[in-house]
């Protein structure tokens, strides 16, 4: 199983596409590590520097609409060569997020007002996740500020997550 | 209680219900092309599960980039072309014979009503058109259903939205769609299936459905679904004379799969577009749109008439007709891509791509190209584009462009003009309404 725990990323903007998250240019890459050095490099967020803001985070936090547009499933795997292998928001995009748990990732939607009094919380300070998968909580930790945030993913989703992804589920069952 | 077409097609096909409102269902058709598949057939060999779960139920053609433009892409387009012929995959479109994917699929009678259908690529939801279930998915879905013919879906939820009214002058299926963006919202649909119904759908072309569906998924959609009429039967009815009596037996069997008048819906949006003008995007949210007329004006470096939303034959005619007997604007460059071989082909029988070359238009060869930067049109940083695509995204035709999407004849009006404008074509009146 996965990593779904370490330093967050706060992408204070909703509706960002996988276009942003890896340009079609890229594309035609052969191998996911050629991916690497270009996530998030033409997202447009006022004071987000890709250079040096996604080194040693594994968490990205966000808003709405996270990963809509194309289906490119080279933008989880932009997240993947990364080490983040989990994202939180208000809502996903429907291929984005089933790509995300197809790779044994995971995409966790929370309610709006608990992303509200995370950003208001967490935003701007080097803060750090602990993820739960028995518990189904998060633990967000930063200098003196704990706050514990219960989630909900399916059945389904935990037994992608648990096989590693849709191909190793699909593969033992149909 | 009543069932929706999306229903009826999820019970057909229906394989397992592992969890919650998980199905399963059985596939009628995988599509493939050479950006998304490759890395599916690489880990497939890499897991000595090489094999496909049905040759002729898998179409593959080379799209995105063609021809190669450099090494990358080269290797792309080898690896799909060698997979496809290992494996006996008979309809695989190279280039030369090939098309952008959502429409020479449709063009080859691949798509029928009823169908589920798949491919590694979001405006899959175009083939909806057809009364098919047809979304879009990343490489590991499409990976399993190349091995296993099968995909996971959550029970399907549908939005259904109801266009009356007349359709006036100059106003087109694009014009339309983005309007509906407009009203839906970006995620309006998310998770959602967006049933079009109403008199004006019926009125359409299976062009004009599958520029309303391919648009689905800017809204957030699963995918379009449109009812198979006898419009679509007369679409397909070469492809298949041979499966039913006459074009009223086939029509019979189709109608089956319509929503039941009792099916339940999420939401019903009726939609009068009697005083619609045509629409043009701005920023970079495709549901950022407004009337042409509050960005008259607006220069342009780049004209794009071409891609899955609108690279077919009716879309050319109509930029033709406005183009006939005139020129591009001095300080504009225009591109036109008939979307595949075929309707190149039937466009320069047509006299169309005269049209467009006397106007000085640079006419190039079916390919996806230019819509996503890859290739064949790419925006330099400050440029803008009129584009007949689907997508206004940050960057999405070159970094630090910038894209207006319209329909055709607004993208031809503005090449004349050097700025966005209307089709001169059609008369003022539409600002009066």
């Amino acid at each position: 199983m996965k990593n779904f725990s370490g330093n967050i990323l706060f992408l204070d903007r909703s509706d960002i596409n996988t276009d942003e998250i890896i340009p079609a240019k890229y594309l035609t890459a052969i191998s996911k590590d050629a991916l690497k050095p270009h996530l998030l490099e033409d997202i447009r967020l006022d004071g987000f520097d890709p250079q040096k803001d996604i080194k040693g985070k594994n968490v990205i936090i966000t808003r709405t609409n996270f990963g809509c547009g194309s289906s490119r499933e080279h933008a989880p795997w932009a997240l993947e060569v990364n080490d983040i292998h989990l994202v939180i928001a208000k809502s996903f995009a429907r291929i984005f997020r089933q790509n995300m748990f197809n790779n044994g990732m995971m995409a966790v939607g929370l309610p709006s007002h608990v992303i509200e009094d995370i950003f208001s919380m967490f935003k701007g300070k080097n803060t750090k996740l602990e993820t739960d998968l028995d518990k189904n909580t998060f633990l967000l930790k930063t200098n003196g500020q704990e706050q514990e945030v219960p989630f909900s993913i399916s059945e389904f989703d935990h037994a992608l997550v648990a096989a590693g992804g849709w191909l190793e589920y699909a593969d033992a069952k149909y | 209680m009543g069932k929706t077409i999306a229903e009826k097609i999820f019970d057909s096909h229906r394989v397992d219900n592992p969890a919650d409102d998980i199905l399963v269902l059985k596939l009628d058709a995988v599509f493939c092309h050479e950006i998304t598949t490759p890395f599916a057939i690489d880990d497939l060999v890499s897991r000595g599960k090489d094999r496909v779960f049905d040759p002729a139920k898998i179409k593959a053609v080379i799209d995105h980039v063609s021809p190669a433009k450099d090494s990358n892409t080269a290797t792309q387009g080898k690896i799909i072309r060698e997979w496809a012929i290992h494996h006996k995959i008979h309809d695989f479109f190279d280039i030369g014979r090939n098309g952008v994917c959502h429409v020479i699929f449709p063009e080859k009678g691949f798509v029928r009503p009823g169908y589920t259908v798949i491919m590694g690529d979001s405006h899959t939801c175009t083939h909806g058109a057809f009364g098919a279930f047809a979304p879009g998915v990343g490489t590991t879905d499409l990976e399993v259903g190349i091995l296993k013919g099968v995909c996971a879906f959550h029970y399907p939820r549908t939005i259904k939205v109801n266009i009356t009214g007349k359709t006036p002058d100059g106003v087109f299926a694009k014009d339309i769609i983005l309007s509906v963006i407009m009203r839906l919202g970006v995620n309006g649909a998310t998770n959602k299936i967006i049933e079009f119904t109403g008199p004006v759908v019926d009125k359409m072309s299976m062009e004009a459905r599958m520029t309303l569906c391919n648009m689905a998924v800017e809204a957030g959609g699963t995918c379009g679904i449109c009812y198979p009429d006898m419009t679509t039967v007369d679409y397909l009815w070469e492809f298949i004379q041979d499966e039913y009596e006459n074009k009223t037996a086939a029509l019979e069997s189709f109608k089956k799969i319509i929503s039941d008048p009792d099916a339940i819906y999420d939401d019903v949006v009726e939609h009068d577009i009697t005083r619609l003008a045509p629409q043009v995007t701005f920023g970079y949210r495709p549901d950022n749109v407004k009337p042409v007329k509050e960005m008259e004006g607006t220069t342009i470096d780049q004209v794009y008439i071409g891609s899955c939303t609108n690279g077919r034959i009716e879309d050319l005619r109509v930029a033709a007709k406005v183009l006939k007997g005139k020129k591009i604007n001095d300080n504009v460059r225009a591109i036109v891509s008939p979307a595949t071989q075929k309707i190149h082909h039937q466009s320069l029988k047509e006299g169309i791509l005269e049209i467009f070359m006397d106007a000085g238009f640079c006419v190039t060869n079916p390919t996806c190209g230019a819509c996503l930067g890859m290739s064949n049109g790419v925006l330099a940083k400050g440029e803008v584009c009129a584009s007949t695509t689907n997508r206004n995204f940050n960057g999405r035709m070159g970094k630090g462009g910038m894209v207006h999407l319209m329909s055709p004849a607004t993208a031809a009006a503005t090449a004349i003009a050097g700025y966005i404008t209307n089709s001169q074509l059609y008369t003022n009146e539409r600002y009066t309404k």
